[in-house]
């Protein structure tokens, strides 16, 4: 596809938009899917036909994530911004009817709560806007707008300058200047380079990732093209988990959509440049989002991960100078190139630019999807976005990170979210899960719970981190079961120590941080599972 | 050479092996296909088992043992056959804060079976999984592939005598 068929492309269906007196987008990630979209979808498409509608005058269509996963199946409408939460296939013949009338108050949902007018989107702006699964949808709102000025336009060295001065930083978890690595790949000796894109996102709690490649597949594919014009590649792989079987197929739908009309493959719009890119699965492994083990099992081996330097930078897939970036990082990349690495870089605070995508969980009123701006506050994002905490319970501590991260209390609540200051925490920003806590969780279970999942999938590789967690684990189901000595408490603290500093990878330097952070806060809780016990005994 | 890396014969007649050559294939047979030829392997059998394992491995001509190290590392493989329900239980953060090991707990009993365990009559496999990605609704189980959420015990119970008496009747 050419520059002209794109435009021409992008006008026809704006148009086509604008004539239509209504558009209803029903949520088709997989949580929503999961409660029956699929059949209200079909009895939307059966009302709007009995009330004399057609597809020119209202379009019944299903979109990604509409954000609020805990009140699905969620239902939208153009251009009203009317919303609608769980709702029904019994529901849709009034929603047909209300389109030109009052709202169904039943289920409406106020489009104005916080939680949707405190958001500020830039990955997820057409999720919910769009048909994942349609290429025109895409172009019709800038979709390869960026790749087809970066192809035209730019050298590869101003492409990089320009994520450079957006200040952008890894969204996978450990905040690395996206810029300085597409540099450094870039002038790396060797080829072919390869492109990697990190999508095994195995954190629990965090739907980031699963939630952007269902609803906007196209988006994260255009990200990698332009990484891999810039750094000078010629194929890609996308890293994926098997568990997130709707993700994988909007994605391979979106490159044979892309491939077709020249926007991934040979000479991409007429250029002189070619990308291809590759699917492969996960299996269930939390180590391969490390990054040199993802790379092992992308190559068909055990997800272990090796020591670096080399870099795989340097030396990656097969041996090549690889880039590998996380899902969020690429989504970030063509909204840079459309409005110039400056308009990121105004959005957030002074180490930490542009918006966060959270998945926010737990015990929580709002449950789902959410972008910010860095910089917001952790309170405003739980109680102002999420609606505090359900049934009447009070706040006890937010997990951010997953199994590497930490709890913060309540009196950190008004600090300030970036990748510095949620470290000084004793936890870290991670890849964006945030699961709130009510006065029923035991901090000593919750990091329990950590433990027990980072020593099952300890790869093994490294001794520190296969006895120390397996150590560690055991240790705090003393204190579970209140057991615990005040011996046990000092060995808890050592063994931390010992596993954080001399692991080999994230996983195990990581491990301790829910033992950590908890025993930071919520030491009393230890200390009461001793005093049980009288003093320990021997 | 090992003998069993020169018998790339599959080991039976069955077609589905067919799917599982043309997977290998595609990537040329190339070591690197090991991991899409195992989901291959585990799609069209519901496990892999040794003569599976060995096909493969000759195929790619990798060494059984690789193969085997590869099969037993990823935890979405598995060497022991399914029953014919499968209720997986989401075991994730969200879902833990949500109730989820009271779910665990309830299906268990009431099944008379562990977690990773099948019934002695082979319908219902009990198994958890780490996080579907559906924290929105947790707590979350996952039955014969369907995701149903904000799951409560006697929702799941009753999901579960649903489906196999269905398979029953």
């Amino acid at each position: 596809m050419l520059v002209d068929e794109l435009k021409a492309t992008a006008a026809r269906e704006q148009e086509a938009n604008e004539r239509r007196e209504a558009c209803i987008n029903v949520c088709g990630a997989a949580g929503c899917q999961s409660l029956g979209t699929d059949a209200l979808k079909k009895a939307l498409t059966e009302a709007a036909a009995t009330q004399g509608y057609g597809p020119e005058s209202c379009l019944v269509r299903k979109v990604g994530c509409l954000g609020l996963c805990g009140a699905g199946p969620l239902v939208s409408v153009d251009p009203s911004g009317v919303m609608y939460q769980r709702v029904q296939a019994s529901d849709a013949p009034a929603i047909v009817v209300a389109l030109g009338a009052p709202p169904v108050e039943h289920i409406r949902l106020d489009s104005k709560l916080p939680f949707f007018t405190r958001q500020r989107k830039i990955v997820l702006e057409n999720s919910g806007r769009i048909d994942p699964e349609r290429l025109e949808d895409y172009i019709a709102a800038d979709g390869y707008l960026a790749l087809t000025t970066v192809l035209n336009e730019m050298t590869p060295s101003e492409v990089i300058a320009e994520v450079h001065k957006s200040g952008l930083r890894g969204r996978g978890g450990a905040g690395y200047p996206t810029g300085l690595k597409w540099a450094t790949v870039s002038k790396a000796g060797g080829t072919p380079k390869m492109v990697v894109c990190n999508a095994d996102e195995g954190d629990p709690g965090a739907f980031m990732d699963r939630s952007v490649l269902e609803s906007d597949p196209h988006r994260v594919l255009e990200g990698m093209a332009i990484a891999a014009y810039a750094v000078g590649a010629s194929e890609g792989y996308i890293y994926v988990r098997a568990e997130y079987p709707l993700a994988v197929e909007r994605l391979k739908v979106a490159i044979r959509h892309a491939e077709r009309q020249g926007l991934l493959g040979n000479n991409i719009c007429g250029s002189h440049f070619s990308f291809r890119i590759n699917i492969r699965l996960g299996a269930g492994a939390f180590v391969c989002g490390e990054e040199t083990a993802l790379l092992a099992s992308i190559e068909g081996k055990r997800g272990t991960p090796r020591p670096r330097p080399p870099y795989p930078a340097e030396s990656g897939l097969w041996g090549q100078p690889t880039l590998i970036n996380n899902v969020e990082t690429y989504a970030n990349i063509a909204p840079i190139i459309r409005n110039g690495g400056a308009w990121l870089a105004a959005i957030g605070t002074e180490r930490s630019k542009g918006t966060k995508v959270f998945a926010l969980a737990g015990a929580i009123q709002n449950a789902g999807l959410i972008e910010v701006p860095m910089g917001i506050s952790l309170r405003d994002i739980i109680f102002e976005i999420g609606g505090g905490i359900p049934d009447g319970k009070r706040f006890k501590a937010v997990q951010t990170g997953g199994p590497s991260g930490g709890c913060i209390p309540e009196e950190f609540l008004d600090t300030a979210v970036d990748y510095e200051t949620l470290t000084k925490l004793g936890s870290i920003m991670g890849s964006g899960g945030m699961i709130v806590m009510d006065e029923k969780s035991s901090m000593v279970d919750v990091a329990r719970f950590f433990m027990e999942f980072c020593m099952t999938e300890s790869c093994g590789k490294c001794i520190p981190c296969r006895a120390g967690t397996a150590q560690m684990y055991g240790l705090l189901g003393r204190f579970a079961n209140r057991t615990a000595r005040p011996a046990d408490l000092a060995l808890l603290e050592s063994l931390c120590d010992l596993v954080k500093n001399t692991s080999l990878c994230g996983l195990g330097q990581s491990a301790p941080n829910p033992v950590l952070s908890t025993l930071r806060y919520f030491r009393p809780e230890y200390e009461a599972a001793m005093a049980s016990n009288g003093q320990g005994g021997n | 050479m090992f003998a069993y890396l020169q018998k790339l014969e599959p080991p039976s007649d069955d077609k589905r092996w067919k799917i599982i050559a043309a997977t290998m294939r595609k990537l040329g047979n190339e070591r690197h296909a090991l991991i899409e030829a195992l989901h291959s392997l585990q799609q069209a059998f519901g496990y892999l088992d040794k003569p599976g394992l060995t096909f493969v491995a000759a195929s790619l001509k990798i060494p059984l043992s690789q193969v085997y190290g590869a099969a037993t590392f990823y935890n979405h493989f598995t060497m022991k056959p399914q029953g014919e329900h499968a209720c997986v239980i989401c075991t994730g953060t969200a879902c833990y804060i949500k109730g989820a090991e009271e779910l665990l707990k309830s299906v268990a009993a009431a099944q008379g079976i562990q977690p990773g365990e099948t019934t002695p009559d082979g319908k219902v496999s009990l198994l958890t999984a780490r996080c579907f990605g559906a924290c929105g609704l947790a707590p979350v189980a996952v039955v014969d592939g369907d995701v149903v959420g904000r799951v409560t015990t006697d929702l799941l119970q009753r999901r579960l005598a649903e489906v196999t008496q269905h398979a029953r009747g």
